[in-house]
């Protein structure tokens, strides 16, 4: 019998699993590296307690599937979306810097039943207005596969690996070379600095948490090209993302990366080799690991 | 003294007179939790239309007893812990006549203690094997299952015919899903089928393809799913994009989902060929009196309240737990739970789902669970539902309505 750590049937078919669960794990890895990134920028460097990231991926989601219904392809609209979630990712922000980073509670409590709160009047408005049944998206590249190698690969996770490796790749490049990038970093590491160099922090962090709340809307796009979701699925993806950003260390885009590729063959490993159980104890076992040996997390400074 | 006494009294008999006939007019209340969001928040907001129907047409038939019925709902949030707050300030604070247990058993499940303590009535709604331990005299389940064997047994009888020998298991770490499988099991062990792969995948999970290629390597010719619904969604559709092999004569058993409108639309063809448990489908088989009438009303309302389109899994079994508390309550012309339990338990109560008898532990006297193969069907068509033929019954005998087409490449391709 094929089962988690009993006979697999041989050690080729044994090594054969082992592969698939690596190749897979990478695909959905980057994958889960992609719906972290925005979460690494607005709680890693502007230590924002966005705990409603992932509700606004489901948004993102949604937002596809919308237009979607007109025709337009799921990846296509998700890049259509982001300036819309980048103007609503900067109300958000202001919404908050005027409410609490004034009065200096910016990490408290409040800050976070803040964002829990816009969480739930998401799940709540898409409940009112689509409904509570599981939507999905149509794409040429939903329902085949390619073979790489023995592998049969499903396209649209390939397509979600390479979306998500350039959209990571050009975030990363983003903050590295461009002023603004670099003003985003910088406002992480010495606010005050910032001030002094005539830069306004909030403006910037403002800038900084849009562009947080566009990657979700392509991250959310390629959630939906993945797998059918629906109005609570985004609490799936609460810890995962979380899980990501503080394995990667705070801040760290190359680091968000790695760390969601980790997460996600560690997960894929476990879960074809040892069983469904010890899948998200493995990965969360591993944080704790990784926390108890660096604190900052493995890229964190 | 003596005269001012006697004013007091007749003023207090007075009183009492005012109040008795607005005693009478006073609504039954009837309480429920039912999940409106989460997890189970589709199959309980269509649920829970289904119960609201059925208050409608017994007011406007007059109620019951002379008496309006008024429905409290909670939304229990497809969160177990919050139902026995809910129950417990149905029961205290609203101080409901009749209870209607939450949709599914992992809600219900909690406030068990509470119903066998207080030794009340609880007409559950789909809930699974929840009464077999506690043996509580006055627990009623409305689904058409008793136990996991006659669940998915339909689907392991067709494929035995068809000369399997060899089975797979494919199931979510959840407490439903793991119970069915664990009945599968045994129904496999009793049929000696030999178990060639087995996988537990945790919830939410997307990518399946590694799964998928190993049950292909394994050559079953049973497979065997219990999944949730966004779930078997992609396990459909990885079967599409990685294939399960030729040698799997029959798929399927437990996957949730496949008895929703909108999912079924979302998945159209890639279901062809799949064999899966339900509670109604519109086969001539289950033509019931009543059924199409309720049904043709459900839809009209289901769009304004933006639930389910089609409605067949629950809404009727919940209007059904409608129909059984009036058949008592009107027969025995009390509210005593004690009476009303006893009246289930005694006589055979008639429904828009067929006629319905208990057992000593509140479930079906005669299970009987529509196993249905999916043939012939297009993408992106909801209305193909309606039709029969769609969702054809293969077992068990008595509601069959076509064959099953084996192996399931070939079904797949109907």
């Amino acid at each position: 019998m094929i089962q988690a750590g009993t006979d697999t049937g041989g050690d080729a078919l044994s090594f054969e699993l082992l592969l698939d669960a690596i190749v897979l794990g990478m695909l959905v890895g980057c994958f889960y590296a992609a719906v972290s990134i925005g979460l690494s920028i607005s709680f890693g460097l502007l230590d924002v307690p966005q705990v409603a990231h992932p509700a606004m991926l489901l948004l993102g989601s949604y937002g596809t599937y919308l237009l979607g219904r007109w025709g337009l392809d799921p990846l296509l609209a998700g890049v259509i979306l982001m300036p819309i979630f980048f103007l609503f990712g900067m109300a958000l922000y202001r919404g908050f810097h005027e409410i609490f980073e004034k009065r200096g509670e910016a990490t408290g409590i409040g800050s976070l039943a803040f964002f829990f709160g816009v969480a739930l009047i998401i799940e709540v408005g898409l409940i009112m207005v689509f409904g509570v049944d599981q939507r999905a998206v149509e794409a040429p590249y939903i329902g085949s596969s390619i073979t790489v190698g023995d592998i049969p690969l499903p396209i649209r996770m390939v397509v979600a690996f390479v979306v998500a490796l350039l959209f990571t790749g050009g975030l990363i490049l983003y903050l590295a070379k461009t002023f603004t990038g670099r003003a985003i970093r910088a406002v992480a590491q010495d606010e005050g600095a910032l001030k002094l160099m005539g830069v306004d922090p909030v403006k910037i962090k403002q800038w900084a948490f849009g562009i947080a709340t566009a990657t979700t809307a392509l991250a959310g796009a390629l959630l939906i090209v993945i797998t059918p979701v629906d109005p609570n699925y985004y609490r799936l993806y609460i810890g995962r993302t979380f899980c990501v950003v503080v394995l990667a260390g705070p801040g760290s885009m190359g680091g968000t990366l790695i760390a969601g590729l980790i997460l996600g063959i560690s997960e894929s490993i476990v879960l074809t080799m040892f069983g469904a159980s010890w899948a998200q104890a493995v990965s969360f076992g591993l944080l704790l690991v990784v926390l108890g040996l660096r604190p900052q997390g493995l890229f964190g400074r | 003294m003596k005269s001012i006494l006697r004013a007091i009294l007749l003023a207090g008999l007075a009183v009492l007179g005012t109040l008795a006939p607005a005693q009478a007019q006073q609504p039954i209340k009837i309480g429920m939790a039912v999940s409106q969001t989460g997890t189970l928040g589709g199959g309980g907001r269509a649920a829970l239309l289904g119960v609201k129907m059925w208050v409608e047409d017994v007011n406007a038939k007059g109620g019951l007893l002379g008496r309006k019925v008024e429905l409290i709902a909670y939304d229990d949030q497809s969160q177990p812990s919050t139902t026995p707050t809910l129950y417990t300030k149905l029961l205290d604070v609203d101080k409901v006549d009749l209870l209607i247990g939450p949709y599914a058993s992992v809600p219900t499940a909690p406030i068990m203690p509470i119903i066998k303590q207080r030794d009340l009535l609880l007409m559950s709604n789909f809930t699974f094997e929840l009464n077999r331990d506690l043996k509580h005299d006055k627990v009623f389940n409305n689904a058409p299952w008793t136990n996991a064997e006659n669940l998915t047994g339909g689907m392991f009888d067709i494929a035995v015919k068809a000369g399997a020998k060899k089975v797979a298991f494919l199931a979510a770490d959840q407490e439903f899903t793991q119970n069915v499988t664990a009945g599968a099991k045994r129904i496999a062990k009793r049929l000696n089928l030999e178990t060639v792969y087995e996988q537990i995948y945790p919830p939410g999970n997307v990518d399946f393809s590694a799964m998928i290629r190993a049950i292909r390597a394994a050559k079953p010719d049973i497979v065997f799913v219990a999944s949730y619904p966004n779930e078997s969604a992609v396990i459909l559709r990885g079967v599409n994009e990685i294939g399960v092999g030729d040698s799997v004569k029959v798929f399927g058993g437990a996957m949730i989902g496949l008895q929703f409108g909108p999912v079924m639309e979302n998945l159209g063809s890639l279901m062809n060929g799949v064999i899966n448990f339900t509670s109604y489908v519109p086969e001539k088989t289950m033509d019931y009196p009543g059924v199409r009438d309720f049904l043709a009303r459900y839809t009209k309302r289901a769009d304004e309240e933006k639930v389910d389109p089609l409605g067949y899994y629950l809404p009727p079994f919940s209007y059904a737990i409608g129909q059984m508390l009036e058949q008592a309550v009107t027969a025995t012309k009390s509210l005593d739970h004690k009476v009303l339990a006893a009246h289930l338990h005694k006589n055979e109560m008639k429904t828009i789902v067929g006629s319905i008898a208990f057992d000593a532990l509140g479930e079906r006297a005669k299970p009987s669970v529509p196993m249905v193969q999916f043939q012939n069907v297009a993408d992106k068509n909801m209305e193909q539902f309606r039709q029969p033929g769609k969702m054809v019954i293969v077992a068990p005998p008595e509601l069959k309505s076509g064959e099953a087409v084996v192996p399931f490449e070939k079904a797949r391709k109907k």
